[in-house]
């Protein structure tokens, strides 16, 4: 823990910290191979995680997003589980299951249409009673763009206008309906008040828009926004439009860095240091002993990277098949045949420099002693994001996080489906309740009143007007260059 | 027992359309409901469970665009819930009734429909169906971007919409998630397929009648529950459509109730002797005599708000009269889709007097208990494209 846990900047810690869950759904994080790992796709299995999370107070549950099938030297990857339920159509299902939870989907901007995109969204918010949100993801390749008649058009600079001129354009669908535009009696001359609902126009270079929005807005105004990007531009776009980022950064020190920067960028667009709350992706790994964690550590990556899975780890960035090699031996001395990892393909390493990094990893496995397996494991266990002890020892940790408000709190990806969470709402929840770091119910029945978030301003152009009302933007917002990270969550 | 594969007495199902407040534009005058209400998961919530507990075999929630002339005092709910979340909404709350949300196909991404409504599939248990629809209305267009579509193209739209859903469907093989700890292999590669659909080679004679595009897949999602989930598609669009065998079950409308049953044997006799027959569903507006009011005053009582113009049969008057009415229709129909003048009030009257006098009669197909659309339709469960062409290959080797 660092010295100087000060924020600065008038941001004030809220000594809480909120939990949601991210049922990933694609990765290798979840283990299959246990006989207590359940279906990934049984409406069963969410519901579970759902209700556990729910019963624990969280405030979100969070389904990612792949709109392609990752592949691996040119065939589907067959050794992770992959497979999801439509993240949507999935959470609409939870909403009549579940009274309080948020229900975040991950959904990408290059791949929907702005008015369909935010008419869904907005539907869910309704459904489930103002708990929806929505995490902004982009990807910009051709590879993913051949499962939709609108391909893969973006150039990789683009995507970041497109992405905020889309968000912009969703905010705008959601405002578009006055307060009190819906008839308050079934004796009202009409079902809505004349001139209470605006048509929104935008004409730009990715797409145009003309569309009288469908749906008023919600219990909480409108759906909250996650973002995940991480590089400056992604910085400053979740700055400017974003409610909560899904952060990268869980280590102590390095959450403290993250949050002095985004409470710099948030001031600098024009929003208070409080504004925009900082949810780390994590994982947990408990039991009642530190020792029992870490034997219980040990078991978890075993079963996270097999002895295949740590061969195909590398020969995505060999490009090459390394079945030969012995996966408890040392790192391939055969070189890379690409001098570029070639298109994600929906892993996530776009442009790494293959041959330099296999320089540098066999330097590295070599100077720590480690085997194929034990590197990979090494590399993908996120060590950063994992919170291993006992449960009290880590509630003591997480104390620190709340006091300093270094973030407002985690998003936890269960490595187990559906009873990942449970040792987490039996035991881990308590001890934070007991340290006063966690809450004992909810804040509301909404998700903005979950995360205490301020009432949305309404978009500047959503004044009420006169008849015909239009809201038009011209041009597609190129004020900034934005970037939003492309990883498929 | 279905629909089809009864051969005593001919028995079949009924739909019940679920949308706003009901068929007629001013229903939402006389809900029991304040206006806003109707945008809830209350609303869904109580609307299905009416269904089901009626008796109904399936509810269908429409969907596309609402009246949009927003300064014009009278109109009807501008507003409307996206129809495949209102079915996910309904999934985990009902046991039985199957859930039909209508979909678009001219103006949205097939990849997204198809994953939402396999999606659907899991949600409900294997209980979903993809309604169609193709209306390509200059407004849908210029929500995302494009022109209207009219004509050849809108079949064009809705049987490349149809075909991409349909192979995606099949692209992972029943047994595609392997989950075998020896090999570590999560999935079986072999049983993944790539759907490769282009309006060009799907389209190869007369072309696609638009700007063409392509499907690479797999789908993201495996095989639904269902395999295939059944597509049902209105008559003017079916008769328009490539290939009939697109379509699991034909919606057929008339101009009055007396021509809905030769309406739909003229259908049948059309469809006899061309393959396996899709199953048809004759579509009724109804109106009935509730709370001391006749179904004819409430109609004027309704009309003097707002016009009701609309170019189904519609039935009005008592429940003995309908009854009457769908013993017949039904003996020609495979099923029969009710759209309710007014939800909060004729989904009652067809609970308490109309539903049990059809049952007493056995006109009606028993309710699914653990069962899926395609058994209520009488569908197998259908093989997959891909598992014969892999199998074939196989044995070439």
């Amino acid at each position: 823990m660092s010295e100087n846990t000060e924020i600065g900047s008038g941001f004030r810690p809220s000594g809480q910290l909120q939990f949601g869950v991210f049922f990933q759904g694609v990765n290798s994080g979840t283990i299959w191979k246990a006989p207590e790992a359940g279906s990934q796709t049984d409406f069963e299995s969410f519901r579970r995680l759902a209700q556990t999370a729910e019963r624990g107070l969280f405030a979100a549950f969070f389904l990612g997003e792949g709109l392609r099938l990752r592949e691996h030297l040119g065939r589907p990857h067959a050794l992770d589980v992959a497979g999801r339920p439509d993240a949507q159509t999935m959470l609409a299902a939870l909403a009549a299951v579940t009274t309080k939870i948020g229900l975040v989907a991950t959904q990408n901007t290059t791949y929907n249409d702005p008015a369909d995109l935010a008419h869904r969204l907005s539907s869910l918010d309704l459904l489930s009673g103002g708990r929806a949100a929505w995490n902004v993801v982009t990807t910009d390749n051709a590879w993913t763009g051949a499962n939709f008649r609108r391909g893969g058009y973006l150039d990789h600079a683009d995507r970041y206008r497109h992405a905020e001129a889309f968000v912009e354009t969703a905010k705008r669908i959601w405002d578009a309906w006055d307060d009190g535009a819906i008839a308050g009696s079934t004796a009202a001359p009409g079902w809505a008040a004349p001139d209470s609902i605006r048509r929104v126009r935008h004409e730009g270079q990715h797409y145009s828009v003309d569309y009288v929005p469908r749906l008023p807005r919600s219990a909480q105004h409108r759906p909250v926004l996650f973002q995940a990007g991480d590089s400056s531009e992604g910085r400053d776009f979740a700055a400017r439009q974003a409610d909560v980022i899904f952060s990268a950064h869980a280590k102590f020190d390095a959450a403290l860095d993250f949050r002095r920067d985004i409470v710099a960028r948030t001031l600098k667009a024009g929003r208070g240091a409080n504004d925009v709350q900082i949810m780390p992706a994590s994982e947990f790994i408990l039991a009642a002993t530190a020792a029992e964690a870490l034997e219980k550590k040990e078991w978890v990556r075993s079963l996270q990277i097999g002895p295949r899975q740590a061969i195909a780890y590398l020969e995505q960035f060999w490009g090459r098949e390394l079945s030969s090699y012995d996966p408890d031996g040392p790192l391939p001395e055969i070189d890379p045949v690409v001098e570029e990892t070639s298109e994600t393909r929906g892993s996530g390493f776009h442009g790494a420099k293959a041959r330099q990094l296999a320089d540098q990893w066999r330097a590295e496995a070599k100077d720590k002693g480690l085997s194929i397996r034990q590197f990979v494991s090494a590399k993908t266990s996120r060590v950063d994001a994992t919170f291993t002890g006992s449960y009290a020892e880590i509630a003591d940790r997480l104390g620190d996080y709340a006091r300093a408000g270094a973030v407002d709190g985690f998003n936890i990806s269960p490595w187990l489906v559906p009873s990942g969470l449970d040792d987490i709402v039996n035991h881990l929840v308590p001890e934070l309740q007991e340290r006063g770091i966690y809450p004992t119910e909810y804040g509301g029945s909404t998700l903005r009143e979950h995360l205490s978030l301020p009432v949305p301003v309404r978009s500047a152009d959503a004044s009420p007007v006169s008849a015909a009302s239009d809201v038009d933007t011209a041009g597609d917002d190129i004020r900034l260059e934005l970037a939003v990270r492309s990883q498929q969550l | 027992m279905s629909a089809a594969t009864n051969t005593t007495a001919r028995q079949g199902f009924l739909a019940l359309e679920l949308d706003g407040d009901g068929a007629h534009p001013a229903a939402w005058r006389a809900a029991a409901h304040a206006p806003a209400a109707l945008l809830s998961g209350d609303r869904i919530r109580a609307t299905v469970l009416a269904a089901e507990s009626a008796g109904f075999h399936a509810a269908t929630f429409a969907d596309g665009p609402v009246d949009a002339q927003l300064s014009r005092p009278g109109v009807g709910a501008a507003g409307r819930l996206d129809a495949v979340q209102r079915a996910a909404f309904a999934s985990p709350l009902t046991r039985s009734i199957v859930l039909v949300p209508q979909v678009d196909t001219v103006f949205t991404e097939p990849f997204h429909v198809a994953t939402q409504l396999a999606s659907l599939d899991y949600v409900s248990g294997g209980r979903a169906g993809w309604l169609v629809s193709a209306s390509g209305t200059a407004a849908e267009g210029a929500a995302v971007g494009r022109t209207a579509v009219a004509g050849d193209g809108l079949a064009g739209e809705a049987a490349a919409s149809i075909e991409v859903g349909r192979r995606l469907w099949d692209s992972w093989e029943d047994g595609a998630v392997v989950r075998d700890v020896a090999s570590g292999r999560y999935l079986d590669v072999d049983q993944l397929h790539y759907a490769d659909f282009d309006t060009e080679k799907f389209f190869p004679a007369e072309g696609f009648p638009g700007a063409g595009y392509s499907v690479k897949g797999p789908a993201i999602i495996p095989r639904p529950l269902q395999g295939q989930l059944p597509v049902l598609v209105p008559a003017e669009l079916f008769a328009q459509l490539p290939d009939p065998s697109a379509a699991d079950a034909v919606l057929v409308s008339a101009p009055s109730t007396e021509l809905l049953a030769t309406e739909v044997a003229e259908l049948r006799g059309r469809l006899d002797g061309a393959g396996p027959a899709p199953a048809i569903i004759a579509e009724l507006d109804v109106v009935l005599d509730a709370r001391g009011q006749s179904a004819a005053d409430r109609v004027a009582a309704l009309d003097a708000h707002t016009p009701w113009h609309n170019p189904r049969a519609r039935y009005v008057g008592s429940a003995e009269g309908l009854v009457e009415l769908l013993a017949e229709v039904l003996a020609a129909a495979d099923g029969v889709r009710l759209h309710p003048a007014v939800v909060d009030v004729d989904v009652e009257e067809l609970s308490r007097l109309v539903l049990p006098a059809l049952r007493r009669r056995g006109t009606l197909a028993p309710t699914l208990v653990d069962g899926t659309f395609r058994d209520l339709l009488g569908l197998g469960r259908p093989a997959n494209r891909y598992t014969a062409e892999r199998e074939e290959g196989e044995r070439n080797e």
